[in-house]
């Protein structure tokens, strides 16, 4: 408890004092690591705990996204609103996709996400659609200023901004796990017969499980909207879904800060991969993560976890 | 006689050409330990869940004080108060001892996802309620060494324990014990039985035990209800059933006429 506890004190300061020392153009990346990070922890929640496979992730991020857009663009809404209300609209679209997929398992649930992250851009660009999506051009956004006079860039301030987010959203989730409800989502993955005849109501809790796990990914996509200023539907692709799985794989299953490690990898090993090699970056991004794979089977998180057994029988 | 805590009256289970259960009909009383005989396959298992509601039977009714169960989902039979384990093991087994056991709390105590994540002072009180609950069941059953240790990595025996007590947590008024002396030695069986006795003495609770070890059923039990292809065959004290032909033909695999 009391290793955890630290690291998170120092995690926060080092999180809060860092924009001073960084450029502008870093300190934009480190607020699309801490966006990404809330999107793998929603979908954490849903295939780490609850075991309910997404493919359909990106969905859920472009729904987010577009909200936030459409809002702040046709109805002139202050972008800080549109945060709870991305994660209200994809909350709802969620928990309805939710009972469908109650009767799917496995490969099959993960097939019919898939479904969702196909449709939902060309969706966005359906003309009857276009006059709130702006279609294949997408939306344009304003860029907030720092508020209350404070001496902040606009970058810096987004990225406090998106801490705020990322620090409440861990809080509310680190809660939520080790809760009731948090054993319910375990004992569901586990064993969900036993589940039941220990009295989990296990449609509702997936159910809700997937409509929170899709208001956490709307809520970064909706950051995402309003620091990109733009959102556009071929952003949202299959690709970013299997982008957040390979984070959740990386980060560890079933482990909250491993969220922070998954976004770090999905951001900058690509870059990486392509320092390596240009024409190549593909395999060599390919071939860093089959290494991975191989050396920590369980992620990052089952590496702290062992690190921490042995800590402890010390 | 008192009125009985379960009634299972005519109840009747089809799948597809197979009649797994016909017509079988008994009470179990207050404070009963009712032992469940018969050969693989007689029907045993598929009562315990028409029991817990995972199977509805095809016809026939089953009353818990009174009421019929069949209404009802599965996942509301645990606060109804019937608790079971299953045969082959149903644990949580990347979940902790005391996890497993708190689990069997969840209907006990109150909750929902959003004073969980809040942690409202309502979730905490749930929270402290359910660990003293789980911390007196778990020294009930001496599995307080093991508390932390994940379950899938502990020995059959010991995981069948767990199982057990996460089955008490539920605080039920009538347990269900799915073939709990299996696999088991014989000092662990001998144990077992006073482990049994005491929970049905101590929670004045009724136990309906499917059981193959003859020696453990006979010596527990004040009823016996002896099952063969889906019919009870004899039902009566544990003496008058030992000594009943048909149930001696169907352990023989004849047939009794």
């Amino acid at each position: 408890m009391t290793i955890e506890r630290t690291t998170a004190l120092v995690f926060l300061i080092c999180a809060l004092a860092v924009p001073a020392m960084i450029s502008g153009f870093v300190t934009f990346q480190l607020t699309m690591l801490l966006i990404y990070a809330i999107a793998i922890m929603g979908l954490n929640l849903l295939t780490g705990f609850n075991g309910q496979f997404s493919l359909g992730h990106s969905a859920f991020y472009a729904i987010g996204a577009y909200t936030a857009a459409i809002l702040m663009d046709q109805f002139g809404i202050g972008y800080i609103w549109t945060l709870p209300a991305a994660g209200l609209v994809c909350f709802a679209v969620g928990f309805l996709f939710g009972f469908p997929a109650l009767r799917l398992e496995g490969t099959y649930l993960a097939l019919a996400t898939f479904g969702l992250a196909v449709a939902t851009p060309q969706i966005l660009k359906l003309t009857p659609l276009e006059h709130w999506t702006g279609g294949v051009q997408g939306v344009f956004v304003m860029k907030p200023n720092a508020p209350f006079g404070l001496p902040l860039t606009s970058d810096q301030w987004l990225y406090y901004l998106t801490l705020a987010a990322f620090v409440l959203l861990y809080v509310l989730a680190k809660n939520l796990v080790t809760s009731r409800t948090g054993r319910a989502l375990l004992a569901i993955r586990e064993n969900p017969i036993a589940a039941q005849s220990m009295g989990i109501n296990v449609s509702l809790y997936k159910t809700l499980t997937f409509g929170v796990s899709a208001a956490y990914t709307g809520i970064a996509g909706a950051l995402g909207a309003i620091v990109i200023q733009f959102v556009a539907p071929d952003s949202f692709g299959f690709m970013l879904s299997v982008t957040f799985l390979v984070g959740v794989v990386v980060g560890g299953i079933a482990w909250l800060p491993g969220a922070i490690i998954g976004a770090a990898f999905i951001l900058f090993v690509p870059n990486f991969a392509e320092d390596i090699s240009k024409g190549l970056s593909g395999a060599v991004y390919g071939i860093i993560m089959i290494l991975l794979i191989y050396v920590m089977p369980s992620g990052a998180g089952g590496i702290v976890s062992s690190a921490l057994r042995v800590l402890r029988s010390r | 006689m008192t009125s009985p805590v379960a009634s299972i009256r005519d109840v009747a289970m089809r799948f597809g050409g197979i009649l797994a259960l016909d017509g079988v009909s008994f009470d179990i009383g207050p404070e009963q330990i009712v032992g469940l005989i018969g050969p693989n396959g007689a029907g045993k298992t598929t009562l315990f869940n028409c029991l817990s509601r995972l199977y509805t039977p095809t016809s026939g009714d089953i009353l818990l004080h009174g009421r019929s169960l069949l209404g009802r989902p599965a996942y509301s039979i645990a606060a109804l108060g019937i608790g079971r384990t299953f045969q082959n093991l149903a644990l949580f087994p990347k979940l902790s001892v005391a996890d497993n056991i708190k689990v069997g709390g969840h209907a006990e105590i109150a909750g929902d996802f959003i004073s969980d994540a809040l942690r409202l002072p309502r979730a905490r009180a749930g929270a402290r309620e359910l660990d003293r609950r789980v911390g007196a069941i778990v020294d009930e059953l001496e599995l307080g060494a093991l508390a932390q240790r994940l379950v899938g990595d502990l020995p059959f025996g010991t995981q069948k324990r767990v199982e057990l007590a996460r089955a008490l947590a539920t605080n039920p008024s009538l347990l269900l014990l799915d073939e709990p002396a299996a696999g088991l030695n014989h000092e662990e069986v001998d144990e077992l039985g006073g482990v049994i006795r005491r929970i049905r003495d101590g929670r004045r609770i009724s136990i309906l035990l499917v059981e193959h070890h003859m020696g453990l059923v006979m010596s527990l039990s004040d009823h016996v209800v002896a099952l063969n292809f889906g019919r009870k065959i004899a039902e009566g004290t544990p003496l008058k059933v030992q000594a009943d032909e048909a149930v001696a033909a169907a352990y023989l695999g004849g047939t009794a006429q």
